[in-house]
């Protein structure tokens, strides 16, 4: 048996002993887990540090906080989330009980990327401890000294046979996937996307990918340009590049792109001063691989500004490349490093064309004064997120289902959307054994007859829950007359029938 | 390019002209789909009779029925499901716009079963042509007959670019899963579904799997076996045992294994009288090959009753099998056929053992008085659905999302479910041009007092939607202790400023308060208050008829304040409810500058 059959083996005996499943087994889970955030910060800074050169407060603002929110919110709410969830009855379901209840899958595999090693894999993980399952974690080895931490760090503070860490390269992954599991949550790129979903087929696993993809910005030229380009900036270098959701190339009117590439040099000046290769916020590609990719992609493209690099501490300057051709190499993959290219397009029309002809991205950004811009550019486009004047923020908000379409992945994630994707959403109908004299219509010999009064059955759709509210209106109006009615005689007493009022309001507010 | 690729390729680019997208090409083609039911039902019928010997009224009952339903149903809420769905904010989005919004995924892939060759293959296009897509749909060959009849019919109704037909067998199908597909929707059996992923992973096509799987059925002995049988019997000899959800076997209890089997045998003499055989109501078995697995299936099993079969026709007659074990040949694949193993257990705990031993299945039934067992069935099981008390029904409700887990499916459908399986729900955020400022703090250089500031507006637990509610509350407190204190004046003016108020601030929910100045009139000084209302509902002069009263602050805290808080809590409550179609009807009101602090509080109040 393999390491990795074993974890998986003692992952599903641990889930099906049902500890996984009560409310306050997963609420206190995720509390160790925000104590781990809390007092583990310094041990996880340093080795992303190592890793990806971020700085203590950057690997806060970009990784450990949004987790900690998540994990707040998940402690909060859980309640809420994991409770039946009833559904509008019909004539058929009137005297029924009929709701959805949201049940754990059973043992998940949450691959994570190396970008941002602990937000997107621990998010996950938030996600199928809130739901009650177990969970194999594989970090990304790429990640190396981020990937022992965590599998030193987890078992500390969370069930180490509910939730092992298995670290490993390729082999090892492929080791895993052989297994079978209830979920498969990856985060990564499309090619190792398809390579996994044929491996997920197999056992029939459901999955939800995570992927990249070229996410376009357009500037329209109405904007206020200078703020526009500060956001880009921002969003572009963050991490040095190597951000999913980072825009990846900016498309404009030829006669801006001057003024877009003073803003962003200023912008860049103001962000990571004049050398940004001894700025402590300024990050470092990952590895040597990586940085002879991205380096090679510049290619025959004109440098506006940066360029230069430094193989032996991976250093690549933020670089602006102008007047790019679509065919040009920069084109032709996910940059994924701290490379801007900006393509001269001569309107919006020439914009969205461009963006429908390549892979839908995951995320799609409009910087616009104009919402009839912004409209045209949603309502022809399609994308996993649509993000109007600014970068990167919509991840942050937890009410909002994070996830690509198409080349960009499938499946959603973050807060309740987490939780859902993995569950399972269980339909439940529970009836009585009486009123049999009902079910005769549906019963051979059929007859026209009873075809009729099936047919009235089904298709009489009645929205029981307007009805409710309907009566409830009537209800409150005949209390209502009957207050006039008592106020006129018994002037004394109105106090009380007001305070009445008040509280029926309230009790409504409260039920609904 | 083969046949295929053509097809896929032409659907693509109708796809690709927009024209699938607005609301109103998408009710036309759905009420086209819906005269296409209506007006060939006599060509369905036909069809169904050919292939799986159904009678017209059990076609209509179990295949068009629940289409049509379906139909009416997206058609009515076709224009809620679609339109935009803002989502809570937070203290960072409190002045963008933040909400989801369903759209088109683009081409679907639709793939039919033979066992319901209609109903299973139209209601995915129904949620398929809601969703603004183009389909590509692929009806069983094992069902020929209503194949070709899909193949011919479909196309003079609905839109012959967007909504095409293949035809074609295994190679064919091969062929078109080579595609690329922006989602697959595929009703059949678990291996092929295996297959239709393998040949989605390439393109990383999302994908719906409708799989089946054997279904337990757990009769608790203390329950009414009566009834209980009847439901079963029904449910199990449906299409004859050719559903995906029918019950696969029962499980019970030794003690009342003969009993059930009475009841059992006594409902099939009901339903289908003395031979079956001959029923016009009981169904045949697809084709030969599918009449010998099941027949082949018995081998082994104790008969209780019936396991007369006649190849010929395609008829095997309704079955009961005895003391069934698990590891007998007809627990071993779903049966799909009319045979019913009875397999005992000592006690529920068992029961719950032998199911949780196998695949999840996609629907358990569990039969019992007892809410306490049924929820412990609920909660230490798994499968795709759980029906008490009765069998097949869920399907009907579209409000219950419909589909498997594990190896009985992924993705779930009907209704609503059926739209956003086949939307991508896209998040929007739409924010300004401004308030850089604010931004500073996530801005490098990092440093800690910034990285304070993050904390403290990430980390807020802030529910704006919960605030307003407070406040909303509040400001009503204190309305009625407003009110407590200064509600001493006369009826006659209360009464009419208080229909105007009402009647101008929320026309769109005006009944209601009509409704209450009927019953006023009914139950009070009926002569003064009809020539009231009867002046004010001549004209809208009399505010401005009487000029000391249209200074409305004052005019309403002396003269309306009971009737306005009544007024208020009438129109907030549906306004509460419909929120965004209230606002743009009070945005519509204009008129009257004695309405404008009740149109601030309606605003409030949303």
């Amino acid at each position: 048996m393999s390491r990795e059959q074993q974890a998986v083996a003692r992952a599903r005996k641990a889930f099906e002993t049902g500890r996984s499943r009560p409310l306050e087994y997963r609420i206190i889970q995720l509390k160790n887990l925000q104590r781990l955030f809390i007092e583990r910060q310094k041990e996880i800074s340093d080795a992303v540090k190592k890793d990806l050169n971020k700085s203590e407060v950057g690997t806060q603002l970009y990784e450990t906080l949004g987790l900690e929110g998540e994990i707040s919110l998940a402690i909060r709410k859980l309640r809420e989330w994991a409770a039946p969830r009833p559904v509008e009855k019909n004539l058929l379901t009137l005297s029924d009980t009929v709701y959805i209840q949201p049940e754990p899958l059973g043992v998940v595999l949450i691959i994570g990327a190396w970008n941002y090693p602990w937000a997107v894999t621990v998010q996950p993980l938030i996600g199928a401890i809130a739901a009650g399952n177990a969970a194999v974690v594989k970090p990304s080895e790429v990640c190396v000294h981020t990937a022992k931490v965590m599998e030193d760090l987890l078992p500390l503070y969370i069930d180490k046979e509910l939730y092992p860490v298995v670290t490993g390269g390729v082999p090892e992954t492929q080791e895993l996937l052989r297994q079978r599991f209830d979920h498969i949550f990856y985060t990564g790129n499309s090619t190792v996307g398809k390579v996994i979903m044929e491996a997920a087929a197999k056992n029939l696993t459901p999955l939800t990918l995570e992927l990249g993809g070229k996410s376009p910005c357009y500037i329209d030229k109405n904007c206020d340009i200078s703020i526009a380009c500060r956001r880009i900036t921002w969003g572009k270098y963050t991490n040095c590049g190597q951000t999913c959701i980072a825009p990846d190339y900016i498309l404009c009117d030829p006669s801006i792109q001057d003024r877009v590439i003073e803003e962003v040099k200023k912008s860049i000046k103001d962000f990571y001063t004049e050398k940004p290769k001894t700025c402590p916020d300024y990050g470092r590609i990952i590895n040597q691989r990586h940085f002879k990719r991205i380096m090679a992609l510049v290619g025959d493209s004109a440098v506006a500004a940066g360029g230069d690099g430094d193989e032996s501490d991976c250093f690549i300057a933020p670089t602006v490349l102008r007047d790019v051709k679509p065919d040009a190499k920069v084109m032709q993959e996910e940059i994924f490093g701290p490379l801007l290219p900006i393509l001269p397009v001569s309107g919006l029309d020439e914009a969205i064309k461009f963006i429908n002809k390549r892979e839908k991205p995951l995320v799609l950004y409009v910087f616009s004064a104009d919402e009839k811009v912004i409209n045209r550019m949603r309502d022809e486009t399609s994308s996993g997120g649509f993000l109007a004047n600014d970068c990167l923020v919509h991840f942050s908000v937890s009410s909002l289902p994070f996830g690509g379409v198409g080349n960009s992945g499938m499946g959603c994630y973050h807060g309740k959307f987490s939780f859902d994707q993995l569950s399972h959403l269980r339909g439940c109908l529970i009836k009585k054994l009486k009123m049999e004299g009902v079910n005769n219509m549906r019963y051979p010999p059929h007859t026209p007859k009873k075809l009729g009064c099936a047919r009235f059955f089904i298709l009489k759709t009645f929205d029981l829950g307007w009805v409710g509210r309907m009566l409830l209106l009537a209800l409150m109006a005949v209390v209502a007359a009957f207050v006039l009615q008592v106020r006129e005689t018994q002037a004394k007493s109105k106090k009380m029938l007001l305070f009445l009022f008040v509280c029926l309001f309230v009790s409504f507010h409260v039920f609904s | 390019m083969s046949q295929e690729e053509l097809v896929v390729e032409r659907a693509r680019r109708s796809f690709q002209t927009g024209r699938s997208k607005p609301l109103e090409f998408r009710l036309q083609q759905l009420r086209r789909l819906q005269s296409f039911l209506k007006e060939r039902q006599e060509d369905i019928k036909d069809a169904l009779q050919k292939d799986l010997g159904k009678s017209g009224c059990a076609s209509e009952l179990y295949e068009l029925l629940v289409v049509e339903a379906e139909l009416q149903l997206s058609l009515t809420r076709l224009a809620e499901w679609a339109a935009p769905r803002p989502v809570e904010k937070n203290l960072f989005t409190l002045s963008d716009e933040v909400y989801v919004r369903p759209e088109p995924l683009g081409v679907v892939l639709i793939v039919g079963p033979w066992n319901y060759p209609w109903s299973l293959t139209l209601l995915p296009l129904v949620g398929a042509i809601a969703a603004g897509n183009a389909a590509i749909v692929k009806p069983s060959e094992i069902s020929s007959t209503s194949s070709t009849v899909i193949k011919q019919l479909l196309p003079l109704y609905l839109d012959k670019d967007l909504y095409q037909v293949v035809e074609g067998g295994v190679p064919e199908t091969q062929q078109l899963l080579k595609q690329r597909f922006d989602h697959i929707f595929y009703t059949g059996s678990t291996a092929v579904g295996k297959l239709v992923m393998e040949a989605a992973a390439p393109h990383l096509t999302p994908v719906t799997l409708e799989l089946g799987g054997k279904s337990p059925c757990y009769i608790d002995k203390d329950c009414d076996i009566r009834i209980a049988c009847r439901r079963i019997t029904w449910a199990k000899l449906i299409n004859c045992g050719q559903t995906c959800i029918a019950p696969d076997f029962i499980l019970c209890e030794p003690s009342v294994q003969n009993r059930v089997v009475e009841e059992i045998r006594r409902c099939v003499k009901e339903f289908y009288a003395d031979s079956p055989k001959t029923s016009d109501d009981y169904g045949r078995i697809i084709n030969q090959r599918q009449f010998k697995r099941i027949v082949g299936l018995m081998e082994g099993c104790t008969i209780a009753f019936g396991g007369d079969a006649d190849e010929s026709q395609g008829y095997i007659g309704p079955t009961v099998l005895k003391n069934v074990t698990g590891d007998s040949r007809v627990m071993q694949e779903e049966i799909f056929g009319p045979l019913l193993p009875i397999v005992t257990v000592q006690s529920v705990d068992e029961a719950i053992h032998f199911i949780n031993e196998r695949e999840k299945p996609l629907a358990l039934y569990v039969f019992s008085h007892n809410v306490k067992l049924i929820e412990k069935v609920l909660a230490e099981t798994s499968s795709g659905a759980l029906v008490a008390n009765d069998c097949i029904v869920h399907f009907l409700d579209s409000a219950l999302p419909f589909g498997g887990v594990g190896h009985s499916g992924m993705g779930r459908y009907r209704g609503r479910h059926t739209f956003d399986q086949l939307s991508n729900l896209r998040s929007c955020m739409i924010k300004q041009l401004k308030m850089e400022g604010l931004n500073s703090m996530r801005y490098p250089p990092h440093s800690t007092k910034k990285l304070g500031w993050a904390r403290r507006f990430l980390l807020s637990q802030l529910n704006v939607q919960k605030l307003r509610n407070m406040a909303m509350l509040a400001m009503l407190t204190c309305l009625a202790a407003f009110v407590v204190q200064s509600a001493n004046q006369c009826w006659h003016h209360r009464r009419i400023i208080y229909w105007k108020l009402v009647h101008e601030a929320c026309p769109a929910y005006c009944l209601v308060p009509k409704a209450i100045i009927l019953l006023r009139i009914i139950s009070s000084k009926a002569a003064s208050f009809t020539q009231t209302t009867a002046l004010s509902l001549r004209d809208n002069v009399f505010l401005s008829r009487k000029p000391a009263h249209t200074s409305t602050l004052l005019l309403i805290t002396q003269h309306a304040s009971l009737p306005l808080v009544e007024g208020l809590l009438c129109s907030a409550v549906p306004a509460l409810k419909l929120s965004s179609r209230c606002r743009s009807s009070a945005a519509g009101v204009q008129s009257g500058p004695s309405l404008y602090w009740s149109k601030h509080f309606i605003f409030v109040l949303m």
